[in-house]
């Protein structure tokens, strides 16, 4: 006796029909899954036998073959354990085989038959909705995620004893009714821009980074707040649209840290690892491949706390992601792309006590010291980045002071201004923003006049900049002029272009 | 060079006897030759040897170290002056406990007026604003700036002597041939071109704390006057003063906020007498070296800031009193961080203002 069950498996991001078929046949009893699943598939065996058994069907002393096609791709996890189940009793009769045809089974079985959330289910709901499948029937704590995706009957299920009852018409499903839900930022219990108190000049910085995606670099001492202001870098980012938050949810949902209850993730995603994480924690990888936190940082922040902490190997492996915007990760058996859009925010030390830039006699380090420690990060990465700026303790008067600060939200809508600014310029070039600008598209759009040229002249003359600072220069000057809504780079949009370059100073090298 | 040149290095080699006695014995002797030569009972003879000394004295292996050293100053083109050359500077000869001979890389002169400009290794941007800009001004008058070469104020005072082109001379506290701090490698390598860097150690001394006092007492023996710019406490500089007094030099001191610890120092010195310093007059004057009276330093500044554009007047004018963060410019001056931090940059680039780390900004010197 012959059935098919149709289930989801996920590759990369998106998901893939699989189509379990079993076959129960006369022969010795045993029980065979085919079709390159993993160890988590394999003891899906034992899930299923004792799910069926204890949900009150018998389990058929018969040999069952179960393939999974297509059977040339691998698959993993615990997802299909209901599909499993289902086709074992399909095949037995204990459910109508033609009940099942436009249906997509997602869930992990417990051996008692509770249906159990799994990770990735909003690319299979998408891939379920693209290949017209009707009903989705998967664990109720999944429901929501999965209601995002309209036009599919999402039937949230307990247990497999009340899944068979659904299919043959026993009982009534209960299709899971998304609640209408404002695809709006949700910043009520976030941080905010305010409650940072001077650090006029960072803030700055971080509204040109977040107006053009600029990746930054924060020198401070400890505890001068460069995390705090990292961390409100998401909030004045531009709302993500829907297809965005899609692809983050999709993510995010692979990755299995998706919060309970929440459908899609609306607010950009800040991503704050560790700085003893590995290459392959940071880029995704693995012997099965999951993404990194470059990945989980999609339209979002990465943040590198303690930058030149980070081993050399991760941060190398971060330069092709970032100038990339997508990482593809090559194993033996599948070749796997995450995309990794994401505003690189680094924060350091300056020196290896932390004090240089405070004032002098404060630090302890040898000007030796503090040349091999700023060697360490002027290493290839600062290739990447684009701005970098100086953040210094504030002192109390300023903490205590009740000057206005502005919030993120009248800074968000500058930068979404400036950002529309660009898109429109860039209209069918394949780049968004100005730090994607080519070297071959400046004499473009970041021609300098006269007076401009006279000055990087000098600049390059007098402060002894490095030739890497050119480019950006530009690109960073670009979204300056762009900020001011001005359509030339002006010499005051390109000094200040300049201020952020200070790592590339002679000065600073001593 | 001499040929009794190994010698003078055998003799002024022997840390454990001191320069006062080896000085004492120069003088009995006539020569470091005859030294040598001496039996133990000459030594004792001379009222001058305990028997420990003698034992040093008599102790040949000695002599080894002293060939080697002769090779490695050779190797270094370093020069030995003893205290009976010419060009051995004229006021060292007089202080109690001279060093016989000096190991010299450059060109000491013998005419040159010596000044010290000495101070705190970890001085703050005042203190080494001071340090280049006093000796800028006293090397421009024909004065020749001796100091230790430590980090701080020291480097800055060479670096002042250096700008302005004129020669100085660095007193190491190790061998000649080490670098000290190793950051400074240039700024050796510029001193030894203009001017000379000497050092009573042999090559291959390690810069122990132990050899800096007696560093101290050449630079202060060697200069007319000794300067100190900013000190601490308990800071080098200090000593260098005390042997200052000690050998009659005039000592003066560059007066800091009373609250600043790295002026806690010269402030003291100060209260116990010193020449105060508020400008390079007081020292010329003081050691009567000719000079053209000159408008106060804030003067020049201010009569310089007249030529610049209003905006750039208002912050530059607000920098006139010490370094100041970029955050608090652009909040007194009531323009946008963006704005301050362009008309900061275009001051720089025509040599007004200078960035420090951290966006400090202040007036160039």
């Amino acid at each position: 006796m012959y059935s098919k069950i149709i289930s989801c498996g996920v590759l990369g991001i998106d998901g893939h029909i699989v189509e379990i078929e079993t076959d129960i046949s006369n022969g010795l009893p045993g029980f065979d899954i085919v079709g390159l699943g993993d160890t988590a598939i394999r003891e899906a065996r034992e899930r299923v036998r004792a799910a069926v058994k204890n949900s009150g069907f018998d389990f058929p002393l018969r040999k069952i073959t179960m393939n999974m096609a297509p059977a040339n791709i691998r698959k993993e996890g615990s997802s299909f354990d209901l599909a499993i189940a289902l086709g074992i009793l399909a095949s037995t009769g204990n459910i109508s085989k033609s009940a099942v045809e436009k249906s997509m089974f997602i869930g992990e079985l417990s051996l008692d038959g509770e249906i159990k959330a799994v990770k990735g289910v909003l690319p299979m709901a998408i891939c379920a909705n693209q290949n017209g499948i009707r009903y989705l029937f998967l664990p109720e704590a999944n429901a929501r995620e999965a209601s995002v995706v309209k036009g599919l009957h999402i039937i949230p299920v307990k247990d497999l004893k009340e899944t068979a009852a659904i299919i043959n018409g026993e009982s009534e499903a209960k299709c899971f009714e998304a609640v209408e839900e404002e695809n709006q930022p949700d910043y009520s219990d976030d941080v905010d821009f305010a409650d940072v108190k001077g650090q006029e000049n960072v803030k700055r910085a971080l509204e040109v980074a977040a107006s053009g995606g600029h990746n930054c670099l924060m020198l401070g001492s400890p505890g001068c707040g460069k995390t705090m202001l990292a961390r409100r870098l998401p909030t004045i980012l531009p709302s993500m649209t829907f297809e965005e938050a899609l692809e983050v949810t999709k993510i995010h949902s692979i990755a299995g840290i998706l919060p309970r209850g929440v459908s899609l993730v609306n607010t950009r995603p800040f991503r704050c690892p560790h700085h003893t994480i590995s290459d392959t924690g940071l880029v995704g990888g693995g012997s099965i491949p999951r993404p990194g936190e470059i990945s989980l940082a999609h339209y979002g922040v990465l943040f590198l706390d303690e930058f030149p902490e980070f081993s050399k190997k991760a941060l190398e492996s971060l330069r092709q992601p970032l100038e990339d915007g997508v990482i593809t990760i090559s194993r033996v058996n599948a070749s796997l792309t995450y995309p990794a859009r994401t505003t690189l925010i680094c924060a350091a030390n300056p020196c290896r006590c932390g004090h240089f830039l405070d004032k002098p006699g404060k630090c302890t380090c040898t000007p030796r010291q503090i040349q091999q420690y700023l060697s360490k990060l002027s290493g290839p990465l600062l290739d990447r980045v684009d701005i970098c700026v100086e953040v210094t303790p504030v002192k109390y008067q300023q903490l205590e002071s009740d000057q206005p600060v502005e919030t993120s939200a009248v800074i968000r809508e500058r930068v979404e201004r400036t950002r529309k600014i660009q898109l429109d310029r860039y209209k069918g070039m394949h780049i968004y923003s100005n730090s994607q600008l080519q070297p071959a598209m400046f004499s473009k759009f970041c021609r300098l006049d006269k007076k401009c040229r006279s000055i990087l002249r000098d600049v390059f003359d007098r402060l002894g900049m490095s030739a890497r600072a050119h480019s950006r220069i530009l690109k960073v000057a670009r979204t300056i002029a762009d900020m001011d809504m001005s359509e030339e780079i002006r010499p005051v949009h390109l000094t200040e272009a300049i201020q952020y370059r200070s790592l590339d100073r002679r000065a600073w090298n001593m | 060079m001499k040929s009794n040149v190994k010698y003078w290095i055998w003799l002024n080699s022997l840390v454990k006897v001191t320069p006062r006695v080896k000085y004492q014995l120069l003088k009995y002797f006539g020569d470091p030759v005859l030294v040598w030569e001496a039996d133990e009972a000459e030594l004792r003879a001379s009222g001058l040897c305990t028997r420990r000394t003698v034992g040093h004295l008599t102790d040949k292996t000695a002599r080894g170290h002293a060939e080697r050293a002769f090779e490695s100053l050779k190797r270094c083109d370093a020069d030995v002056i003893t205290i009976y050359d010419s060009s051995y500077p004229e006021l060292l000869k007089h202080i109690d406990d001279p060093p016989l001979a000096l190991y010299c890389r450059g060109r000491l002169e013998n005419d040159s007026v010596y000044i010290a400009v000495v101070g705190s290794r970890r001085a703050t941007w005042y203190g080494l604003d001071m340090a280049k800009r006093l000796s800028r001004e006293m090397a421009k008058h024909g004065v020749t700036i001796v100091s230790g070469m430590a980090r701080g104020v020291d480097s800055h005072a060479h670096r002042g002597a250096l700008e302005s082109g004129c020669r100085t001379v660095a007193v190491l506290g190790c061998g000649i041939d080490t670098v000290y701090p190793p950051e400074n490698r240039g700024l050796m390598d510029e001193i030894i071109k203009h001017g000379a860097v000497i050092s009573e150690f042999l090559p291959g001394t390690e810069p122990a704390r132990y050899n800096f006092p007696a560093r101290n007492r050449i630079i202060s023996g060697i200069s007319l006057g000794v300067t100190v710019v900013e000190a601490g406490e308990k800071s080098g500089s200090l000593i260098t003063a005390d042997y200052a007094l000690e050998q009659g030099r005039e000592v003066f001191a560059v007066p800091g906020n009373i609250n600043s610890y790295n002026s806690t120092g010269t402030n003291k010195l100060i209260r116990e007498g010193a020449k105060i310093v508020t400008g390079v007059g007081d020292i010329l004057d003081e050691l009567k070296i000719g000079h053209n009276s000159q408008k106060s330093y804030n003067d020049v500044k201010k009569t310089e800031l007249m030529k610049l554009s209003r905006d750039e007047k208002t912050i530059a004018q607000r920098l006139l009193n010490g370094p100041v963060h970029l955050d608090v410019i652009s909040r007194e001056c009531g323009m946008s961080v963006q704005m301050t931090s362009s008309i900061l940059l275009m001051l720089e680039l025509s040599g007004f203002v200078e960035q420090l780390p951290g966006n400090y900004y202040k007036l160039v010197e």
